[in-house]
């Protein structure tokens, strides 16, 4: 990882005046930026020159400062958007350094290279970072006590770096962080891959429950998210979007629109040409003094659609060309022994097939930028999961280069993958030129659920022959979906890596097994939702291993124990595969671990006591996955309600995912991804016709859980692990849907083979 | 046309279209930018605040409908944080994206003020009309009854 020294600190200060670790606030810092009685204002929207470039002290990398005061500031690089990442990167780095944590701030990165990769997706950040983080510290940490030791003309060996302070231990003399600053900046930066990070026992904070750092800002309204950010002569707009992907305008009559008070220009957008990627999509833009007003404009605009080539597509229709695909052979991605053989022998085959609907984002804020464009440079503030590729789509917008773009990260409100799309700020860009004006693009939550970039569509078709003795023998596994890649001009096959996620990495103790890819075709934008193609599969795997139990009249926890074999690592041959993407990780640091997956079952089943499943009318349903390198077992207890209607009552969670730095953190987002699965088992699913979305809001396939529905209570376990730290922030998801259906099956008896379940269970 | 708004116990005269939804009024005109847009229907409760005490949902109340009332922001329902909803808030770490939570908190205000000491049921009642997309209910129920003094 690249760190050089150089100025620092390009970033905003989320939290808006100087939000420090833990609970010591000093109080200026707990001011709220929108006192009552106070007239509204230019917000504090940057704190971005906390530091200059000449900030006297220690500064040998881009994410870590320590002043001659002893102030510790610490640069958070990716984004916040509810998986506490700000809570929890900062601390490998202070850690590492010994730092105080009320002694710590932490600044927002702008998007900029020096940070290497800011991508904040793949629950990627600890399981990408947890050894890179704490180098960062540990270089500064060196230097310290290199200064220390010189001071004292001591052996560096004899000093720690602990609480603020180094201490030479043979005469106990000591010299505290701030003392020390001016002299270590002066060090030579020792190369950071031969720095020595501490011992695991040495880490102060890490593994255990550390606060939400912005919670103080959080509840009280003064967390800068994407809309809250206001520029001196601002103006906002909305945007009149083609419905269907690859349309355009065919004409447009802007009289009534700009005849609406407040409303300022009305400017057509640029119709972009496939393949679309995250370019703005076209349409036509009203621009005004406030939103009101833009959305009183937009409803009085005149606009005709040519409708493109997308106008015929049905996504009802289109499940059957799935159905379809999967009834032929498909083009094999694993192979071990002779699935089809096999399958022709067997005593008894069960068989069955999946369908699951595109799936919406829907975070809390929907798509929001501000731009400003002055002369050939132009800044962004966004609530952006990539500000870098924000930066790269931008300057393709304006026809310039990223450099000339800056690119600062708000808070998000909620992204789960529709933030990463930087559509939104090149929409902002585009139109704060056109009118000479810094411009709020707003997303309404119409245009959030119609113009999303949604999950994929799919079908699986699940085979699996059982011997006499009712032991599996063959398991074919075909799956046919369009690909995130049609995004991006690839085929709408998918290849080999989109089936890591959880149809490769399946650890199987059968002697035969297939996976076959089937065709699929792409008629809208496929983008990537919170744990993506595990969805799917892990609904489709997971549901169909409790049918194998039932068909054999076998424990649903028993089967998955006899599937799954032996506790062992799997390699490429035990798993029938040439390669495997290990979600851009080796096996040997990350093994595919049939003991690991067992172990969260096993747990899972214990805490929800599976062993007394059927008593006093429970009824419980298990499922378990593997995805981004992590473990999850969860069990539902699914209950009849008022009416009639299922509830899921009860959820059990356990969960491995190795090494944790924040466990609050990570349980909170556990009994997230619980609900988050709930919403997609329940409700979710957006369909289309005549290539237009037909959902709108909160409601119909835009239904998502609320307060009544949620589980009385959810369980975590995290099990404790040295392992390498795996992903958290979607791991948790993909098993809850076929607990749910599984639950559900052990209630009623009946088997839903497909998402949202309610179109069945209610129906 | 001017409107007369009592905000956070301040009274504000504005140059605004009584039709203009109090969310706009709030965030576009008076910078109180703690009350959030999530859907602009009266669907998920981002936008809450009260109405001489009342709940309703700012995105679809008319600013005229205000003039007169008292309308409370999360900007104004404690100075310094401390109220014993924020308190609970911050202790249990139940924000995760934050962008619902100002809602939340003031449905769940309202609630103590009619239940000081709610059940289960008023409480899932009260909050049913405020969404979380990051699924904090657990955490939302957990800290009410705290605020309201009892466990946990």
């Amino acid at each position: 990882m690249l760190v050089p020294r150089r100025a620092f600190l390009r970033g905003l200060n989320l939290a808006a005046s100087g939000l420090a670790l833990g609970y010591c606030l000093p109080a200026a810092a707990q001011k709220p930026t929108n006192e009552p009685g106070q007239p509204p204002g230019p917000k504090p929207v940057t704190g971005s020159r906390a530091i200059e470039d000449k900030a006297p002290g220690l500064n040998p990398n881009a994410f870590v400062h320590v002043a001659p005061d002893g102030a510790v500031t610490i640069v958070c690089h990716r984004s916040e958007m509810g998986q506490g990442i700000r809570s929890s990167l900062p601390v490998l780095i202070a850690d590492e350094l010994g730092a105080q944590m009320a002694r710590v701030t932490i600044v927002q990165a702008d998007g900029d290279k020096v940070y290497g990769d800011q991508n904040t997706d793949g629950s990627n950040s600890i399981r990408g970072l947890y050894e890179d983080m704490r180098r960062v510290g540990a270089t500064a940490r060196t230097m310290l006590v290199a200064a220390a030791a010189t001071r004292w003309k001591a052996r560096p060996e004899e000093c720690v770096a602990k609480d603020h302070v180094v201490t030479h231990v043979p005469t106990g003399r000591t010299l505290g962080f701030g003392e020390l600053a001016v002299e270590a900046g002066r060090q030579k930066v020792p190369d950071e891959k031969s720095v020595v990070l501490r011992p695991r026992g040495e880490l102060a904070h890490v593994g255990k429950p550390l606060p939400l750092l912005d919670a103080p800002a959080y509840v009280t309204g003064r967390a800068v998210f994407g809309a809250d950010v206001k520029l001196p002569g601002m103006l906002t707009a909305v945007i009149a979007r083609p419905p269907v992907v690859g349309g355009k305008v065919a004409r447009f009559d802007a009289a009534r629109a700009l005849a609406v008070p407040g409303v300022r220009r009305v400017i057509e957008m640029p119709t972009p040409a496939p393949p679309y990627r995250f370019q703005p999509w076209g349409g036509v833009a009203v621009v005004a003094e406030h939103t009101w007003a833009a959305l009183r404009g937009r409803a009085a605009l005149d606009v005709t659609w040519d409708h493109g080539p997308n106008a015929a597509y049905d996504s009802g229709q289109y499940r059957e060309a799935l159905a379809k695909a999967v009834s032929a052979p498909g083009t094999v991605a694993r192979q071990v022994g002779d699935a089809e053989a096999a399958l022709k022998g067997a005593a008894r085959v069960v068989e069955a097939e999946y369908h699951v609907p595109h799936l919406p984002h829907l975070p809390m804020e929907p798509p929001v930028a501000v731009a400003r464009v002055d002369g050939g440079t132009c800044e962004i503030w966004a609530p952006t999961q990539n500000p870098q590729a924000a930066q790269d789509e931008v300057a393709r917008a304006l026809e310039t280069t990223p450099d000339k773009v800056r690119v600062h990260v708000t808070f998000l409100g909620g992204g789960f993958g529709r933030k990463s799309k930087a559509d939104f700020c090149s929409e902002a860009a585009l139109l704060a030129r056109e009118v000479g004006a810094p411009v709020r693009l707003q997303f309404t939550r119409q245009d959030d659920v119609r113009h999303d970039y949604v999950n994929t569509v799919s079908t699986n078709r699940l085979t699996a022959g059982l011997d006499a003795d009712g032991r599996v023998v063959a398991w074919r596994h075909r799956t046919a979906f369009p690909s995130i890649g049609s995004l991006f001009g690839a085929p709408a096959k998918p290849g080999p890596d989109d089936l890591q996620q959880g149809v490769l990495d399946l650890a199987l103790a059968v002697p035969n097994v297939s996976a076959e890819i089937c065709e699929a075709t792409a008629h809208t934008r496929i983008g990537w939702l919170r744990s993506v193609y595990n969805i799917f599969q892990a609904f489709s795997i997971g549901s169909f291993v409790d049918e194998i139990a039932h068909a054999k009249g076998a424990d649903p926890r028993d089967t998955w124990l006899e599937l799954l074999g032996p506790p062992r690592q799997m390699s490429l041959s035990d798993l029938g595969v040439r390669r495997l993407r290990n979600y851009g990780q080796p096996l040997e640091k990350h093994p595919v671990d049939a003991g690991r997956l067992r172990n969260v079952i096993e747990r899972v089943a214990r805490a929800a006591r599976w062993d007394e499943r059927r008593r006093d009318g429970r009824s419980l349903g298990l499922a378990a996955h593997r995805s981004f390198l992590s473990y999850t077992a969860v069990v539902a207890s699914v209950v009849k309600g008022p009416g009639g209607k299922l509830a899921v009552d009860e959820v059990w969670v356990a969960f491995d995912a190795g090494t944790l730095v924040n466990p609050d953190r990570v349980r909170s987002q556990l009994e997230g991804s619980v609900i988050f699965g709930m919403s997609l088992a329940l409700y979710g699913g957006i369909t289309m016709k005549g290539g237009a979305v037909e959902q709108d809001n909160f409601r119909g396939g835009g239904r998502i859980v609320r307060i009544g529905e949620a589980p009385r209570r959810t369980h975590v376990e995290l099990v404790e692990s040295d392992a390498a730290p795996g992903g958290v922030g979607e791991p948790g998801v993909p098993p809850v849907a076929p607990a749910i259906a599984n639950a559900a099956f052990a209630l009623t008896g009946k088997r839903v083979r497909e998402l949202p379940l309610i179109k069945s269970l209610e129906a | 046309m001017t409107i007369t708004l009592q905000v956070n116990g301040v009274e504000r005269k504005l140059d605004v279209d009584p039709e203009m939804p109090l969310l706009w009024v709030l965030r576009d005109v008076l910078g109180l930018t703690g009350t959030k847009y999530g859907c602009g229907e009266a669907l998920c409760g981002a936008c809450t605040v009260h109405l001489d005490g009342q709940v309703v949902r700012a995105c679809v109340t008319p600013a005229g409908r205000a003039e007169g009332k008292q309308v409370l922001t999360i900007e104004g329902l404690s100075p310094d944080g401390g109220h014993p909803l924020q308190k609970a808030w911050v202790e249990l770490g139940v924000p995760q994206c934050g962008f619902c939570q100002a809602g939340q908190i003031m449905t769940a205000a309202a609630l103590l003020k009619k239940h000081p000491r709610p059940t289960d049921e008023q409480i899932d009642q009260s909050m049913a009309g405020n969404l979380c997309r990051c699924g904090t209910y657990q955490r939302i129920r957990e800290a009410i009854k705290k605020a309201a003094g009892g466990s946990p």
